[in-house]
């Protein structure tokens, strides 16, 4: 009896110490996430006024809005999800349900672990080399394309890992009425992980929003309204990035009111995400 | 045992009408996972409009058996077999048979209950649709008429629209049922479609396999030999991949001619 109550302390003694370890590393981590966040609300919110959506980014040294930029990066990152959730969507049912472990998917899968986790400037670069060197102009073609290529393996991951959730008896309950491939797919597979797969399309959006080095190479910027997707376009990562470097005070501001609005964006994604799935999984 | 010699018993005749056909014949065949033979020259006649059942131990072959006859083990690489199962005249493990159409003819309920996630109706309506065009109004006397076949019109007529994931699992597996019976197949497949269910669900399936004999060719596989002897005319007992006995149900439960099945079914076993 007493060797064992000698015992059971040592493992209370071993779980105090490991929660306590794992509580300080979180704290550590919340810290500077909370620190992030306190800085960017208390400038932002400084910051934030309704010209911001009414005017265009001003010149050096005088007073303007966001608008321009606000726009051009809606409008790419809307180009870059219309055209890579398809492609992310077919390649994932590809892999989950056609491949399998065929080596054409395990070379797709593998290359697509590295893209998943490239550095978004090596994706840009690659646009500026295959596309806009080419036709010697920035444009928001060209930053679309970037950020599709960034969202692809991101819908191709989660559409992929979703369908492979999918038990296989209810694949097999389609398949024995007698239904073609494509049909259990579409309409029972595909269906079944459905709040999934729409995660994996706003995570990916989530993602792409933010993304500032591959829209330096493509898009570059725009100090005009201009919905031209052929032309530089403003976005809103490359301004806070141009003006958050600038000695202008205005400037300065405008930025940390960007910053706060691409947040608040993605925040408002994550939470949307998360319900969403949550919501899928407890039907 | 084959069914020539069980089919002249007159008691194998009983609570069934109509003269004894064999629906599905299966003949040699061989089943292989990969290099582990699964099932070992296996002939046997699964008779028109009756109820086979299939019993033995966990790993015997019961289920792998009945996925050679809507050939579900073709989706799976590594899974194939040998021999012969005729058909309408055919031999389905031909390489060159339309599986979708071999399916629709041969339906099949599985263990676990597995509604789409979709309502009720389209549940059915999905597999329905597949092979026939039907007008609003036919599909829904379709599917009227497949849920009162499954005993369960009453309880969701008022319900159709509801996601058929909200049902408690028997009526899930009425609803499965109800699919499967939809398409109006010739043979209906049943693998072990009462294990996950409570005794009452169970008695209303196993009334409903009664009730569907009338029309359909069955074959259950089950792990209760109490269920096997009161649904099914005829009884089948494998043991390790081979057929070990099989003829009429009342033959195998009251006088088995093989000792391994007597052991078997009066529980001494191992």
């Amino acid at each position: 009896m007493a060797s064992d109550s000698g015992l059971y302390r040592r493992r209370l003694l071993v779980n105090r110490w490991n929660l306590a370890m794992s509580m300080g590393t979180m704290s550590f981590g919340m810290v500077f996430l909370l620190w992030i966040l306190y800085t960017l609300f208390l400038r932002g919110f400084e910051a934030l006024s309704p010209t911001l959506f009414t005017q265009m980014t001003p010149p050096p040294g005088s007073a303007g809005g966001l608008l321009n930029a606000i726009f051009g990066s809606v409008l790419m990152v809307l180009v870059a999800t219309l055209v890579s959730t398809p492609i992310g969507i077919l390649a994932g049912i590809y892999l989950a349900e056609y491949g399998k472990n065929g080596w054409i998917a395990n070379v797709t899968r593998f290359i697509n672990d590295i893209l998943l986790s490239a550095p978004s400037i090596v994706i840009g670069l690659f646009v500026y080399t295959v596309y806009v060197a080419q036709v010697q102009h920035y444009s928001g073609w060209a930053g679309s394309a970037a950020l599709a290529l960034l969202a692809i393996p991101v819908v191709v991951r989660t559409t992929e890992n979703m369908l492979r959730l999918v038990p296989s008896s209810l694949r097999e309950a389609a398949i024995a009425l007698g239904a073609p491939m494509w049909k259990v797919i579409l309409m029972v597979t595909l269906k079944a992980v459905r709040a999934g797969v729409i995660t994996g399309i706003l995570l990916a959006v989530a993602r792409i929003s933010g993304e500032t080095a591959p829209l330096l190479f493509t898009a570059l910027n725009n100090q005009f309204w201009s919905a031209d997707m052929n032309a530089p376009m403003a976005n809103l990562p490359v301004v806070i990035f141009q003006f958050a470097m600038s000695p202008f005070e205005e400037w300065q501001q405008l930025a940390w009111a960007g910053a706060l609005l691409i947040t608040l964006a993605v925040l408002l994604l994550n939470i949307l995400a998360r319900t969403l799935f949550r919501q899928g999984v407890a039907k | 045992m084959n069914l020539d010699a069980v089919a002249t018993r007159p008691e194998a005749e009983a609570g069934a009408a109509g003269p004894v056909v064999a629906k599905m014949s299966i003949q040699h065949l061989n089943f292989f996972y990969g290099k582990f033979q699964g099932l070992k020259d296996i002939n046997l006649d699964v008779a028109e409009r009756r109820v086979t059942a299939f019993i033995g131990p966990s790993g015997c072959g019961k289920s792998t058996l009945l996925r050679t006859m809507n050939r579900m083990y073709s989706l799976y690489p590594g899974q194939r077999a040998e021999g012969r199962i005729m058909f309408n005249g055919r031999d389905i493990l031909d390489s060159d048979v339309d599986l979708n159409m071999l399916r629709a003819k041969v339906g099949m309920v599985f263990q676990k209950p597995t509604p789409f996630p979709m309502s009720i109706y389209d549940n059915i309506a999905f597999g329905v649709r597949l092979y026939e065009r039907l007008s609003p109004r036919q599909m829904d006397e379709r599917v009227e008429w497949a849920l009162t076949k499954a005993a369960m019109w009453n309880e969701s007529k008022d319900k159709l629209k509801q996601s058929g994931m909200a049902l408690s699992g028997g009526q899930q597996q009425r609803l499965c049922i109800a699919r499967a019976v939809s398409v109006k197949p010739e043979v209906l497949l049943l693998d072990e479609p009462t294990s996950a269910l409570d005794p009452i669900s169970t008695a209303k399936i196993e009334e409903l396999i009664s009730e569907l004999k009338n029309d359909y060719t069955i074959a259950v596989v089950t792990h209760n030999m109490q269920q096997a002897a009161r649904v099914s005319d005829y009884t089948a007992y494998m043991y390790l991949g081979e057929l070990i006995e099989f003829s009429a149900t009342d033959e195998i439960f009251l006088k088995p001619k093989r000792k391994e099945t007597e052991d078997y079914i009066t529980g001494r076993f191992g």
